[in-house]
């Protein structure tokens, strides 16, 4: 009795022991891993994930708060690297030979190693990419295709959007503006906010909400009550799905691109289980996966022959080739310019 | 005897632990970053402090979450005086501790849980709209999620019960023959409520008060997921020195002085209606 008790004992320590040895904590966005993949990686690697979700600025505090430590492997967005990381120390430096290169699209791991430099070392390896633009109904308002339907007084009343820095920055294209010209020059900037926000909150009386959450979003434009609202291409693209006459729409002023990376934490405790989950969600046949059933596109090279053809459809009705070339890709945040926008957003909200 | 004491000592270190550990250093590592500028340098300074009285969407947030947090407590006590008084004095013990139970099952679940079940009632498509629709009372849904309405809603429905159990507690002691003796005098039902029972349930009505003041003004959940394009809670913005513009040293600051500010608001409260904090905690 007591042998079988002792053996169990042993056998609940080693176990133990090897679990903490094969996990890797993720924290990442809702919908980055679907269950099939990480199912897979699992079975393929032994390596149990165990996935928190989270945004740009939650991923930014819990790192900073257990300096580095705490996740294995992070996915923040590649323009809210460098200046993060030149201010508190959270992310390691990646080893691109430990990365299987080969299947990456190579202007877009260039760009994500030269936007999340600093001191010559690239912290990112590129995921996936999207944009943020439109989700319109094109039955009760066919126009509509800028930002600056945004404040259109044709739509009064069924306006939506979510206020965080893409928007603001969205607007000011809406309004001629060229934002990213002046991370240089952070007094032009401050100006510029300025001159958005007193239009955001001009024509606040238009809008019907903020929107907060996808559900919020989601209801508002399947409910109707929304006809032009912001949002990103992938969301943009599940709602056509169920109702044909809502779809994504590049705004004419240029839709606002992102890439989404993966970066190690300071303190990672498993950093060779991280790189076998970036070259496990790269391979191409994984990454289609991922990009057939969530939508966004894919950095990895040669996953396109995998693509189902209502992707393909997808990037096609929302993009033409000018709208492509009109992408503003987000260079990297200079140091304190989310101050200003934080305070800018408050001011909108704040106001009647 | 002895044994007792040990007893008491050993049973005290839990305690202690929590309090020092989880409550006093956090507190006391916040208030030292307060004073510390968010450059990094190893200098202490006031201007965290200061900020929020020169620039004026500080303050105005901060007055605009003081005066609906007043509201919200008046409303609580309006809804929450009648409960208490039907809990206590009409209705059988009996049938009482199974209404008190129903009154606790929200608190059970969680605030976030019954946030997003008011979601669900008051939204355009909502329960509430639905069926008034069906009944022919209204055509078109009336707007209610997303507004100030349905933030008050949630923020009254989390904190009435901190209203209706203090005064349950001092209406208890309060003697039914007092009410009869008045009545056979010939008092009105009016002059018997506001002579008698509202000056004996005074403390009751005080400490719930506070209680559903302190948590109104520093609730973040309603306000954010029930509160409409508007409503922009004081909370909310030490969130967003915290997460957005990653200054936690200007977010702790703001922390300390919502501390301080409604603390002081309640001192005020209770020198004006002319009540004693000792006398609230009997």
């Amino acid at each position: 009795m007591n042998k079988i008790l002792l053996g169990a004992l042993a056998l609940s320590f080693t176990t133990g022991v090897l679990m903490a040895q094969d996990t890797l904590r993720l924290i990442t966005w809702k919908g980055y891993v679907p269950a099939e993949l990480k199912e897979k990686f699992e079975k393929e690697t032994g390596i149990e994930l165990k996935i928190t979700y989270s945004n740009n600025e939650e991923m930014i505090a819990k790192l900073r708060a257990t300096r580095g430590g705490g996740f294995d492997l992070a996915q923040p967005s590649q323009d809210r690297i460098s200046f993060v990381q030149k201010k508190f120390p959270i992310y390691q430096p990646i080893d691109y030979a430990k990365v299987n290169t080969a299947q990456l699209i190579p202007s877009m791991l260039d760009a994500v190693k030269k936007n999340t430099a600093v001191d010559g070392k690239g912290y990112a390896v590129p995921m996936c990419y999207g944009t943020t633009g439109l989700i319109i109904n094109k039955k009760e308002a066919p126009e509509a295709g800028d930002w600056s339907d945004l404040w259109n007084p044709k739509y009064t009343g069924k306006i939506s959007y979510r206020l965080k820095r893409p928007l603001l920055i969205g607007a000011a294209f809406g309004m001629g503006e060229d934002p990213f010209s002046l991370y240089g020059d952070k007094a032009a900037y401050e100006k510029l906010i300025e001159k958005v926000t007193k239009k955001l909150i001009d024509s606040k009386k238009m809008v019907k909400n903020y929107w907060t959450s996808g559900d919020t979003q989601k209801a508002n434009i399947t409910s109707g009550d929304v006809v032009v609202q912001s949002g990103w291409d992938g969301i943009g693209w599940q709602l056509h799905k169920a109702n044909a006459d809502i779809d994504f729409v590049a705004p004419k002023s240029g839709a606002l691109g992102w890439i989404d990376t993966y970066a190690i934490p300071k303190k990672s405790k498993n950093i060779e289980g991280a790189y076998k989950f970036i070259n496990f969600m790269l391979k191409p046949e994984n990454a289609a996966f991922f990009t057939n059933k969530e939508g966004y596109g894919t950095a990895s090279l040669g996953a396109e022959k995998f693509l189902n053809d209502e992707i393909k459809a997808n990037f096609a009705r929302s993009f033409s080739k000018a709208d492509i070339d009109n992408i503003k890709w987000h260079p990297p945040v200079p140091a304190g310019f989310e101050e200003i926008e934080s305070k800018a957003l408050e001011r909108i909200k704040a106001a009647n | 005897m002895q044994d007792n004491k040990k007893a008491f000592y050993f049973l005290l270190i839990p305690v202690l632990l929590w309090l020092v550990m989880l409550i006093i250093l956090p507190h006391v590592d916040l208030f030292f970053s307060s004073f510390k500028p968010n450059s990094g340098e190893d200098t202490y300074t006031l201007e965290n402090y200061l900020i929020f009285f020169q620039d004026k969407i500080y303050w105005s947030t901060f007055l605009y979450t003081t005066a609906y947090a007043i509201g919200v407590t008046l409303l609580a006590f309006i809804v929450s005086f009648p409960v208490a008084f039907y809990l206590v004095k009409v209705i059988s013990p009996k049938h009482a501790a199974f209404l008190m139970l129903m009154l606790l099952i929200p608190l059970w679940i969680g605030e976030l849980v019954t946030i997003y079940g008011w979601v669900i009632l008051l939204g355009d498509k909502g329960a509430i709209n639905e069926s008034l629709i069906f009944l022919g009372i209204i055509d078109t849904p009336i707007t209610m999620l997303y507004t100030n309405f349905s933030m008050i809603i949630g923020l009254l429905y989390m904190s009435m019960l901190f209203m209706i159990i203090p005064i349950m507690t001092t209406l208890e002691s309060l003697d039914d023959a007092q009410i009869e003796a008045a009545s056979d005098l010939g008092a009105s039902k009016f002059t018997i409520f506001k002579s008698i029972v509202i000056p004996h349930s005074m403390p009751g009505i005080i400490n719930g008060s506070i209680i559903v003041f302190m948590l109104v003004i520093g609730d973040y959940l309603a306000p954010n997921i029930l509160g409409g394009k508007s409503s922009l809670w004081f909370t909310e913005q030490i969130y967003n020195q915290f997460l957005s513009t990653f200054n936690w040293n200007q977010g702790a600051a703001f922390g300390f002085l919502l501390l301080i500010i409604s603390s002081a608001t309640i001192w005020a409260a209770l020198r004006l209606s002319g009540q004693k904090l000792e006398k609230v905690e009997n």
